[in-house]
């Protein structure tokens, strides 16, 4: 139950990212260019999944959750050097590419060059920077 | 600032990030996590190195494998995937995703991690990453189309 109820989230997660748009390079670079044609769609993507979201967090009452032992949220509350620095770059590499995380994951259904690219670059990336984290 | 309204789909972003909030919030509800893709898919991948990150590896790759599934479902109702241009070559996309993966890392998130979940946190670290990448993209796609 535990492994299908985390595949349905996924398979939700990629649904939402493909119906949405943010599958979609131009869609995100029209979006982050706002001196060109503005397009704001992924502002309202933003928008519907933060309203759902709040709605399970500010309404959830469960002592733990369904499949695991507790709920485990981030401990750091302090901005630092880190968060920033990470952020400035990945917003960097966002509009380089016009593809995060999620949607880079997603876009693996393409299997398409320009996405196994993209993907193989991002896996590298990220365990650079797990390996980099600790000099900031 | 000229409005691209040929483009422009309230309707299919509000629902698909309803669907992406609702698969976060599941998520969270089921396994007690937050659903931030690049954390995810760091994690999976480092179980390889680090076997710290070995618990729940399998747990990730089925998360992954639901996320590649998602769009396939897609294409399933409507016949092709959705469209896909992209603004970069081979080379520049190399670079793009080093970045994005270097960045992601580093930042503790991306935007489902920060953008959808940390915002509906009302975290000040997710608020300050959001508006921290949002910037600098908008700055870089300046650059980019119009220097």
């Amino acid at each position: 139950m535990r492994i299908i109820s985390i595949f349905i989230c996924g398979l939700i997660f990629g649904l939402g990212l493909a119906i949405s748009g943010m599958l979609n390079p131009s869609k995100v670079s029209a979006f982050l260019d706002l001196a060109g044609m503005w397009d704001p769609s992924l502002a309202f993507v933003m928008g519907g999944g933060l309203a759902v979201n709040l709605v399970f967090f500010h309404f959830l009452k469960r002592p733990s959750p369904y499949f695991a032992d507790s709920f485990a949220l981030p401990r750091l509350t302090q901005l630092d050097k880190p968060l920033l620095v990470g952020s400035a770059l990945f917003g960097i590499g966002w509009a380089l590419g016009g593809l995060c995380p999620g949607p880079a994951i997603a876009s693996l259904a393409y299997a398409s060059s320009e996405v196994i690219f993209f993907f193989i670059a991002m896996a590298t990336g990220l365990l650079i920077g797990r390996s980099v984290e600790g000099w900031f | 600032m000229t409005i691209d309204w040929i483009n422009f789909a309230p309707g299919e972003a509000l629902l698909g990030g309803a669907l992406i909030g609702l698969a976060a919030g599941l998520y969270f509800t089921f396994h007690g996590q937050i659903m931030g893709a690049s954390g995810i898919l760091g994690r999976f991948l480092a179980a390889a190195f680090d076997h710290e990150e070995r618990s729940d590896w399998d747990v990730r790759l089925v998360f992954l494998l639901g996320v590649v599934a998602g769009p396939l479902a897609y294409m399933g109702v409507n016949g092709k995937l959705p469209a896909a241009d992209f603004i970069a070559s081979d080379t520049r996309l190399l670079l793009a995703g080093l970045i994005v993966g270097i960045g992601a890392a580093i930042g503790s998130g991306c935007t489902s991690g920060h953008g959808i979940c940390g915002l509906a946190r009302l975290s000040p670290r997710s608020l300050t990453a959001v508006l921290t990448f949002m910037t600098t993209g908008i700055i870089s796609t300046f650059l980019l189309n119009h220097m």
